[in-house]
């Protein structure tokens, strides 16, 4: 058991030090002159694997039961779900008129009182 | 009524019911939507933040991830002593966080940026505000788990342990997703 713990404690110890590396990296990369799309892909490239480090060591998902792997499949899922309404929303509209009340326009004066 | 399962493993998920809840509510959690690729405008990040003060940040809050593990490695390792002192530097680290990020916060102010003033600002104070909420439930969560939370290892290290882990869990998950603000508000 005190090995088991040990030797996951060396894993925490190189996970970290990877961890601070790729915060380097990830500002060193913003420096250098890719377009916006290049840039986006590559700072999420290396987020996700400073990411996966921490989920996969130190919140141990790496070694996690399959009912927790059920649980996130099933929260990616529906997260698709929830992008999509707003453009089944907006599919549902498309050749139709309309207009969108605008906030900012002057109050109409009425005669009436 | 006691509530089932909070050691001792369920047979048909293999877990208890602690770890499963945890989890749950870290998935609950994951709905932050970015649209940096198709904003019509956009700043870079670099010309209204400080990217060394964020840098620094990132730091401090990977190290309070480490710090945090540690404690629970120390649980583990049937060392209330050794917990204690990783539990405190998390604490301390989170707080540091804070205090930096409450300068970042004040020079925003100072030079008129403020949530209304555009759309990037809007989303930078929205999703740092409520990633800072986060830390200060965090720091709450583990600030009693260092003082009268900690009692409970005289009577079950088990279940202490176990709540050291989900309270971990959280910590990691709030690491996590500043891992992606800082570049995405920082950097691009």
């Amino acid at each position: 058991m005190s090995e088991d713990v040990q030797a996951h404690i060396r894993t925490y110890r190189k996970v970290g030090g990877a961890l601070a590396v790729l915060t380097v990296v990830t500002v060193l990369v913003s420096y250098l002159p890719f377009g916006v799309p290049l840039a986006v892909t590559v700072a999420l490239i290396i987020a996700a694997t400073k990411g996966s480090l921490v989920v996969s060591f130190f919140m141990h998902l790496i070694e996690e039961r399959r009912a927790i792997y059920a649980t996130l499949l099933l929260t990616a899922f529906f997260f698709i779900v929830l992008l999509f309404i707003p453009l089944l929303g907006h599919a549902d509209k498309l050749g139709e008129y309309y207009t969108v009340p605008n906030a900012n326009a002057p109050v109409a004066e009425s005669g009436a009182h | 009524m006691d509530i089932p399962y909070i050691v001792e493993e369920r047979a048909d998920t293999g877990l208890n019911n602690v770890k499963l809840g945890i989890w749950l509510f870290l998935a609950s959690e994951a709905s932050y939507v970015l649209l940096r690729l198709m904003a019509v405008e956009w700043p870079l990040g670099v010309d209204v933040l400080n990217v060394p003060l964020g840098a620094v940040n990132t730091a401090v809050l990977i190290g309070s991830s480490v710090t945090m593990v540690m404690a629970y490695a120390s649980l583990k390792m049937d060392s209330l002593d050794r917990y204690k002192w990783w539990m405190s530097w998390t604490i301390g680290l989170a707080l540091l966080f804070m205090v930096i990020k409450g300068f970042e916060y004040n020079h925003e102010f100072d030079i008129g940026n403020f949530p209304w003033t555009s759309t990037y600002l809007a989303i930078y104070f929205t999703m740092t505000g409520l990633h800072a909420l986060h830390i200060i439930g965090g720091v709450i969560v583990n600030s009693y788990f260092l003082g009268p939370g900690a009692k409970m290892w005289e009577t079950n290290k088990a279940q202490f342990t176990n709540r050291v882990e989900a309270a971990g869990l959280y910590w990691h998950f709030v690491d996590l997703v500043w891992i992606f603000l800082f570049p995405v508000l920082y950097l691009l």
